[in-house]
């Protein structure tokens, strides 16, 4: 009787497997990133309100910071702009956008025509630093330290629930500079 | 119709540019043959983030364009296929390859087929050592009908 | 109307489906007779239900109802008919209700078929299969209602996807279906002896034609599938080793299994609790690809749209009817001993390889399929599988399977007598290296060391079918059907394998840029770019480029690829041109515009490669012709034995 019931036994162990799989499903588009706990990539990148001028990231060391990839092309950052918004005024957090494969004019209008809450936007024409990042699909924002560690990475669109769930806990471990 | 065509047109071509179209088609050509079996071979082992299941060979989107790019700019620059992969994988995770690396955590998938072998091959000598001690006493003549 | 009509025809399906499965297992386990007569007229009943609402739901499409949400997701004013038509199974719930058709289809076969099975047995065949049944319409009635309205209406639809508007939509999925829902036959089967307490060779019999034919459909079923990759998404591939293709080919590989095992069971009363654990894993795999498509659990490039509640009630239905199964097993199979014995070399022990190699290969692919979801669920991280994990593995098991075969045909039944074949193998396995090497080293100058080990075994696999039948013929014996179809099947894997070995080994391929009039050469053949001009068709623009194919100055053909865009769903879609040349697959491709007049294109060889399809509708044949042999329409020992033509009787 013992062997004839090891096919019903690694059945059910293949349906609790299963159900766990489920519980997962709606992750299942977002891949972790290996960057978490390692340190931000560094970047040297055309400002895009005046290209003469650089954003580098070894600028922005000593404070949190977000960093938000995106592009006028990107259905869903449209959809997030109005968080970034609400989030750069409550929070006072400063955010550094990645304008990705974009063009700059076009960027400038968008921003001037939606409001603009990145306190400077590196552009990225040719997609370098946006692998660097491990970018692959806009939008995506970063949660950096102000040691230059990356904590913290979401895929898609940043709403106002992801913010208060996952980012601003990050946020309280440390006091923010000025507090 | 026929006043559509124009615009329809523009818009094939543009949306072409950026269209989640079902084929890349990647004419990059290396300097020397080895190369361009190195870039090959590589471009088919990663896979695109973006479209999940294909590889960066075929993959139409830009960010396919962007990381075959780069394959080809570190060949050219003298790199192993090996820091080619670390260097993908440092930035998209595992993930990113096609074939699963032999680690402590993907040890049971590689070891499995051959497991899975051992396993059968034990189930069929008991078998067949059963059942050939049993011919003795198995008198009953097998049902000929001319057919298997 | 006619939506509401459709889903209350689905509601009295389900019903009905409830009846046929109370009173079909209730009934003989009652003892109660009006309750076992009314069982087929439930699955009658059934039948017309579902496709009365069938009916509805196509009505709908042909008349373009856009209050319809099923309809508006998946159609579109400017759609040809016949897209209309056949965009029914063009997405989840749509596909589920074929499902459903199929098998109140099959059902019905079974209850006509069935007539000559004793009555307490036909009942609880076609119990189990109510079960099946309600458990489908019930899912479909709850999470996937096709017949849903928008209110208010759609202006207009979101036009079928364009990758599935292709005459292969057409066949690929009903076919495809036919066989992934057929195995729920020999499931009920299997189910119906553990219920009644018994399973001898005359069970073995009966449900050898019905597993055969469901494995034939569902090998062509794949085959389709395999043949539409490889012209409509452009990348001349075939075969991506996809979960969802894996999905279809798991239950296929074990169905193989089953088959073969049937064949003991019926010949020789052995393996009988093995043969029933085959049955129940054949539909599980059917019930899993099923689950595994719809749920979002995997990744993959055609799985239905995800919806974790789908995926929650289709597991719970699979918890239930598969572990129900697995209970029964565990309870009824400790009874099925039989004391027959076989020598090393006889039939038996071939068979018995060719299970554990099946076995293994599916269990295999099942492994890397599902990898990600394990290594997910147990913490270990993610893990990526592809084909550069597939195919070494498969072919692990699959290599010896193929030497093994040619013995097996040999093998006699119960005390092999291989001693007795040994020259005549021998000689086949000679003739088939030496023309394995001339194909190899001949036609073609290069090759991996692979290519002629495949290449001789599928030789060899074809040469050893063909020697008994052949002799049989020569002799002006009768050659029944069943043994026509397996050689006619054998020798369909034999081609299979060259076709694969070969493909595999000789495919060229290249990506090159060319300006108008310019001309490259790949592979013997010159491939001269014409340029490319604006198109239009029925609901979508083109652009179509011309390629002009030579061969040291003779013309072969005229290529013509397009990529298409498609007005509602600015989708791009590219259209391959392939013409086959001297058993030469020649395909091309449009890639990207590059400026002033030059175009990426794919330029692609595959030599034989028609003949893997070619080789899996063969095999298919052979299936169909065995099963339909005349000793499973008689009853049992009442034949006069075959090797002698009885006068005035046609032989086989």
């Amino acid at each position: 009787m013992n062997r004839f019931l090891l096919p019903l036994g690694a059945f059910l162990l293949l349906v609790v497997v299963l159900a766990i799989g489920i519980r997962h499903a709606p992750e299942k588009d977002i891949i972790a990133s290996p960057l978490i706990g390692k340190p931000a990539p560094a970047f040297s990148l055309p400002d895009l309100s005046d290209p003469s001028r650089t954003v580098r990231s070894s600028d922005l060391r000593g404070r949190w910071y977000l960093f938000n990839v995106w592009g006028t092309w990107c259905y869903e950052c449209r959809a997030e702009h109005q968080t970034l918004l609400e989030v750069q005024q409550a929070a006072r957090l400063p955010i550094i956008g990645l304008d990705w494969k974009d063009d700059d004019a076009q960027a400038r209008d968008w921003l001037a025509q939606l409001g603009n809450p990145y306190e400077r936007v590196a552009v990225d024409h040719v997609g370098r630093t946006a692998i660097d990042w491990g970018v692959y699909g806009a939008p995506e924002t970063f949660l950096v330290s102000p040691e230059g560690t990356v904590v913290y990475k979401l895929v898609g669109p940043l709403t106002q629930a992801t913010w208060t769930r996952d980012i601003l806990p990050r946020l309280s471990r440390q006091p923010l500079p000025g507090s | 119709m026929s006043r559509r065509r124009p615009v329809a047109m523009l818009l094939l071509l543009g949306a072409l540019a950026l269209a989640a179209a079902a084929l890349a088609v990647d004419p990059t050509e290396m300097p020397t043959p080895q190369l361009q079996a190195r870039y090959v071979a590589l471009t088919h082992e990663l896979r695109c983030m973006q479209c999940q299941n294909e590889t960066l060979a075929d993959s139409p989107v830009q960010l396919a364009a962007d990381l075959r790019a780069e394959v080809r700019d570190m060949l050219l620059a003298g790199k192993s296929d090996e820091e080619i992969r670390a260097f993908m994988v440092a930035r998209y995770g595992d993930f990113i390859l096609f074939r699963p690396r032999f680690t402590a955590r993907t040890a049971w998938l590689w070891l499995a087929p051959g497991i899975l072998l051992l396993v059968g091959a034990a189930v069929l000598v008991r078998v067949m050592r059963q059942r050939a001690a049993l011919l003795a006493g198995d008198i009953e003549p097998v049902e000929d009908d001319g057919r298997n | 109307m006619l939506p509401e009509l459709g889903q209350f025809a689905l509601i009295l399906a389900l019903l009905l489906a409830g009846l046929q499965a109370f009173f079909g297992i209730a009934g003989p386990a009652l003892g109660r007779e009006r309750w076992m007569a009314a069982v087929t007229s439930a699955v009658a009943g059934q039948f017309v239900m579902v496709a009365t609402a069938v009916g509805c739901l196509v009505a709908c499409f042909v008349n373009e109802d856009f209050s319809v949400r099923y309809v508006a997701e998946n159609s579109n004013s400017a759609l040809p008919l016949f897209y209309r038509v056949t965009a029914l199974w063009g997405a989840h719930e749509g596909s589920l209700l074929l499902w459903i058709q199929l098998l109140a289809a099959w059902t019905v076969a079974v209850a006509i078929g069935a007539a000559r099975l004793p009555r307490r047995f036909s009942a609880r065949v076609l119990g189990v299969l109510g079960v099946v049944s309600f458990g489908f319409l019930l899912f479909t009635l709850a999470t996937s209602n096709p017949f849903l309205r928008l209110d208010p209406p759609a202006g207009d639809g979101n036009d079928l996807n364009p990758i599935l508007q292709d005459p292969a939509l057409a066949i690929h999925p009903p076919i495809l279906y036919t066989g992934y829902v057929g195995f729920a036959v020999a499931f009920a089967f299997a189910c119906a002896a553990m219920l009644e307490g018994r399973l001898d060779q005359q069970w073995a019999r009966w449900t050898r034609p019905w597993t055969t034919v469901a494995w034939a459909f569902l090998g062509c079923g794949i085959a389709l599938g395999s043949f539409w990759a490889y012209y409509e998404l452009g990348w001349g591939g075939f075969w991506f080793w996809d979960p969802v293709e894996n999905a279809s080919f798991m239950p296929w590989l074990v169905g193989t299994a089953l088959i073969h095992s049937l064949a003991v069971t019926d010949k020789r009363g052995l393996f009988k609790s093995w043969t029933l654990l085959l049955a129940i894993l054949a539909f599980s795999l059917s019930m899993l690809g099923t689950f595994l498509v719809r749920s979002g659990v995997l990744v993959s490039v055609h799985s239905f749209a995800a919806d974790p509640a789908r995926g929650i009630f289709i597991l719970v239905f699979l918890a239930l009817m598969i572990g129900g199964a697995l209970a029964l097993y565990a309870w009824r199979a400790p009874l099925l001993r039989s004391t027959a014995g076989f020598e090393f070399g006889a039939r038996e022990s071939f068979l018995l390889f060719n299970n554990v190699l099946l076995v293994v290969a599916a269990s295999t692919v099942f492994a890397g399929t599902l990898a990600p979801l394990v290594s997910d669920a147990l913490k270990l991280g993610t893990v990526s599988v592809g084909p550069p994990y597939f195919n070494p593995t498969f072919m692990l098991s699959m290599l010896p399977l193929m030497a093994l075969l040619p013995l097996g045909i040999h093998a006699g039944w119960k005390r092999g007598h291989l001693k007795d074949r040994q020259r005549t193998l021998l000689m086949t396995l000679a003739v088939a290296v030496i023309l394995a090497a001339g194909v190899a080293f001949g036609i073609y100058s290069h090759g991996a060391l692979l290519t002629p080990v495949g290449t001789a075994l599928g030789i060899w696999i074809i040469l050893a079918s063909l020697v008994d039948p052949i002799d049989r013929w020569r002799r002006r014996l009768s050659l029944p059907r069943s043994v026509l179809g397996m050689t006619i099947a054998h020798c369909g894997l034999g081609l299979a394998v060259i076709a694969l070995t070969t493909v595999q080994s000789f495919t060229v391929e290249r990506d090159v840029a060319l300006a108008a009039g310019a001309s490259t050469s790949v592979g013997g053949y010159q491939f001269r770019f014409d340029g490319v001009a604006p198109l239009e068709g029925p609901n979508y623009d083109a652009i179509g480029g011309t390629i002009v194919v030579t061969r040291a100055g003779a013309p072969v053909a005229v290529l013509r690829p397009q990529k298409r865009q498609y007005w509602v769903q600015h989708q791009a879609i590219t259209q391959t041109s392939i013409r086959m040349n001297r058993g030469n697959n020649l395909l091309v491709a449009l890639g990207d515009d590059l400026g002033a007049g030059r175009w990426s294109v794919r330029i692609q060889i595959r030599p034989l490669v028609s003949l893997i399809w070619l080789a899996a509708l063969v095999m298919a044949i052979g299936g169909v012709l065995a099963a339909s042999d005349r000793r499973y329409r008689s009853a049992r020992a009442a034949e006069a034995p075959a090797g002698v033509a009885l006068p005035g009787e046609p032989a086989g």
